[in-house]
């Protein structure tokens, strides 16, 4: 080891070579990121599609593992919403997503994130509950894998997982309509 | 619109002048001609008077709510306030540049009138490196992040500012914030400079003093403010999330700390030249990262403006282009400030803030890591995980009953050699800190072990910096600072052990108890403000002793942009905080109320003042040893 280190010292050329190749590595991985960014962004450029990732949670009320692609298989559409008691757009977006409800192709699978296991279901009596699945992200790495930047969050799927809508932020009635006219074709 | 145009020209004419200013400086050192001094002052006061006249013109265009210019669009309202139209200025991405680049033409501007006594060469050298990094930001200003963009045809009205940064803390948070970035670009040119014309010394480490302080005191400043704003602001009851931004103001924080002791051993020994030169640029670099990390939405936060990246990519160029230029620097002029070969004595100031650095590096590395690691796994793996606060306290904390440990008795080390002699007082110490510390645990009611250490080692922390105060030639600045830091982990401590929480969903009228103490629901008022109209209840807290408090929490509804914001109602008393936020819930007369308890929550602040005036104290005695 010290003989290693004795060389890197003595040999100026080694040690800023190394030095250097950290230095553009860097840059390489910040430049990548920085552009990577963009894939988590609502428009899909050129016509690409998305796939939403799989992963395994547990449900909020029967707290049995629940396997994300295995619900969505069950229905033509699906809303994957990432919501939280503490947040308080989730309030206004609620009513939203309850009026979704009526249509009979679609399901709503709700992502609880970061959230307490009393508040959360207290905020579902209050306000009321859209969802057929609440899935618990307790600590929100599965919504990062969503990409997610926060709450709320909303994508539509269809029954291959495929994005055909992503909404950062809460929903509106223009969101609403362009997700009808979706499902019903 | 015109006003806008005239901005930009302004701007422009104050880039012009900053190559004006950079040629000069290489032409005086190439000939080193007399009167070209002259040519240097007359165009860094150009280029300090053009951008204070573009930052005004924006001001002014913000004040009368000017939409033609699209940052104004974009980020006001004519129905603001007049303070948060003035604040909106920087709080867009084009706006806080254009701040930057004000703090940064205005300190080499003073750096360079206050320096007449210091060598020609080396502030020559420094006006140079300091100007690449005016003129790069600059050019990014003009060329990605316009302020002055012009809007056709005008808009009748402005978009609005984000309700959660209309708040007084964090409406002059950026511009201190901001003093204390930018002052580390002074310390980075002045060490390139210092290594170019070989004047690492003592002399150099006494001038560099006063810039290390006064960007230390700005930072710390900008830090609490921030974490206030957090805490008022975000209705979390919380003031420190871990979060990758605050990490970013932290990481400079931890090496400006460094930073700041080890040039005291450069003054006062000659000693770590090569360690303060390095320091120096690493403060500067990771300020520079946190404005790229941060602006350049590569993390996701309140402080995300930019997310364009075009202008990412500008500033990561430009970070890579400085430490490049730095590197290669630090490689050629190296062998001209040679180390002295002193040995160190075990028992001495010098090996007490060689510990101190050790320390600083290791929490600086962990900061780091936690940040960027994220970042990394994604690129290379697409795996995205978040690092919160079990990483830090995991690595941090145990790390903390040393650092403490060693903090009490550094100060006390003399130069040189300390001879170590038995002292009586000692025991006394160790006594009386044993006997604090289990005072403090009956308390606190606690008996976790690696608690009650943690607390054994600030207490004895604590009373080593106060005795410190009633020795004779002594340095009140450091003690009080060192008094502050303790203070602060002391009161951080005992309110993240001590808080309580209740959530509650109740009708006017009702009421809950919690602990000793019976909350009641008097009543609801609705008030109406001009850009906001809001739900105020009120509540009564009635201890035993049948004391009671009123607390007024607040739902505010802004109208430009529409937001439901929460206000938290707070009463503050010396020992503890009361905290209390209600949420609306929809078609009932119910209200969501959450009640907590904070302890020692004013300490926080009030240590973290302290640690800032110890810091201002530095600054202003040592003026006074120049004179």
């Amino acid at each position: 080891m010290e003989v290693l280190l004795r060389f890197l010292v003595k040999k100026k050329i080694t040690l800023s070579f190394l030095v250097l190749v950290f230095f553009i590595s860097c840059f390489i991985v910040f430049n990548k990121a920085l552009f990577k960014n963009k894939l988590y962004s609502p428009e899909f450029k050129d016509g690409k599609t998305t796939y939403l990732v799989d992963f395994s949670l547990p449900e909020l009320n029967s707290s049995n593992e629940i396997k994300l692609s295995e619900v969505i298989e069950n229905k033509d559409f699906s809303i994957i919403n990432i919501w939280a008691s503490w947040c308080v757009p989730c309030r206004e977006e609620n009513d939203f997503l309850k009026s979704l409800n009526s249509l009979s192709s679609l399901q709503i699978i709700g992502i609880n994130y970061k959230d307490r296991k009393k508040n959360s279901i207290k905020f579902l009596n209050d306000y009321g509950n859209p969802f057929k699945y609440n899935l618990v992200d307790k600590d929100g790495t599965e919504s990062i894998n969503l990409g997610a930047y926060g709450v709320p969050e909303t994508f539509l799927v269809n029954k291959n997982r495929k994005i055909l809508i992503k909404i950062i932020g809460p929903i509106n009635n223009d969101h609403v309509k362009k997700i009808r006219e979706i499902v019903n074709g | 619109m015109i006003l806008s145009n005239a901005g930009f020209l302004s701007l422009f004419l104050g880039l012009i002048s900053s190559f004006a200013v950079f040629l000069c400086t290489v032409l005086n050192i190439k000939k080193n001609l007399l009167n070209l001094e002259k040519k240097i002052y007359k165009f860094l006061t150009l280029q300090f008077f053009f951008v204070v006249i573009g930052f005004f013109i924006l001001l002014y265009t913000f004040i009368i709510s000017d939409f033609s210019n699209e940052t104004v669009y974009n980020n006001s309202h004519s129905t603001k306030p007049l303070f948060y139209k003035i604040t909106g200025l920087w709080g867009n991405h084009e706006g806080s540049l254009l701040l930057w680049l004000l703090v940064l033409t205005s300190f080499i501007f003073f750096f360079f009138f206050s320096s007449k006594d210091e060598p020609k060469n080396f502030r020559l050298y420094t006006v140079i490196f300091h100007q690449i990094i005016v003129i790069g930001f600059f050019i990014f200003v003009l060329k990605t992040s316009n302020p002055f963009d012009i809007l056709f045809p005008v808009p009748s009205e402005g978009l609005g500012l984000n309700p959660i940064l209309q708040d007084p803390a964090l409406a002059i948070h950026p511009p201190i914030l901001y003093v204390g970035y930018v002052g580390t670009s002074i310390i980075f040119a002045s060490a390139l400079a210092a290594m170019v014309t070989g004047y690492v010394n003592n002399l150099w480490a006494k001038n560099l003093k006063k810039w290390v302080l006064i960007s230390w005191t700005f930072l710390t400043g900008g830090i609490l403010l921030g974490s206030i704003w957090a805490y008022y602001e975000l209705g979390w009851g919380g003031f420190w999330f871990w979060d990758p931004v605050e990490n970013i103001s932290l990481m400079p924080w931890l090496s400006l700390t460094a930073l700041l002791h080890c040039i005291l051993t450069l003054e006062k020994r000659d000693l770590f030249k090569n360690w303060s030169i390095i320091l120096s640029i690493v403060t500067f670099m990771l300020s520079v990262t946190g404005t790229f990390l941060v602006r350049s939405g590569i993390l996701n936060s309140v402080h995300t403006f930019a997310n364009d990246p075009s202008r990412g990519i500008y500033i990561l160029i430009f970070l890579f282009v400085l430490v490049f230029i730095s590197f290669v620097i630090f490689l050629f002029f190296e062998n001209k400030n040679l180390e002295n070969k002193k040995e160190i004595f075990f028992l001495s100031k010098e090996t007490s803030v060689l510990i101190n650095n050790w320390f600083m590096i290791y929490f600086l590395s962990v900061v780091l890591i936690g940040t960027v690691y994220p970042i990394f796994l994604d690129v290379i793996t697409s795996e995205k995980i978040s690092v919160g606060p079990p990483f830090y306290n995991k690595l941090l904390i145990p790390f903390l009953i040393p650092f403490f440990l060693f903090m009490s008795v550094g100060p006390s080390m003399n130069w040189i050699k300390t001879n170590l002699k038995f002292k009586a007082n000692y025991i006394y110490y160790f006594l009386l800190t044993l006997a604090t510390t289990i005072i403090t645990i009956y308390f606190l009611n606690q008996k976790d072990f690696l608690l009650i250490i943690l607390i054994f080692s600030l207490v004895f922390l604590s009373i080593k910096t106060l005795t410190n105060f009633f020795k004779n030639n002594t340095n009140h600045a450091q003690n009080l600072s060192h008094l502050g830091f303790a203070m602060l982990m002391l009161s951080i401590l005992f309110n993240s052990v001590s808080s309580t929480e209740i959530i509650k969903n109740i009708k006017v009228g009702e009421s809950f108890i919690s602990k000793n103490e019976k909350i009641t629901f008097e009543e609801i008022k609705t008030n109406k403000k001009k850009n906001y109209s809001s739900i105020i209840g009120t509540f009564e807290v009635k201890n035993k002793n049948n004391k009671i408090i009123k607390l007024y929490p607040e739902i505010r509804i802004y109208n430009q942009p529409i937001i439901a914001t929460s206000e938290a109602a707070i009463k503050t008393t010396l020992f503890k905080d009361r905290f209390i936020t209600i949420n609306l819930i929809k078609d009932e007369q119910l209200f969501n109320i959450r009640y907590q308890n904070k302890p020692f929550m004013i300490w926080i602040w009030i240590s973290t003042l302290i640690i800032i005036f110890g810091g201002t104290f530095a600054i202003f005695s040592k003026k006074k040893n120049y004179s």
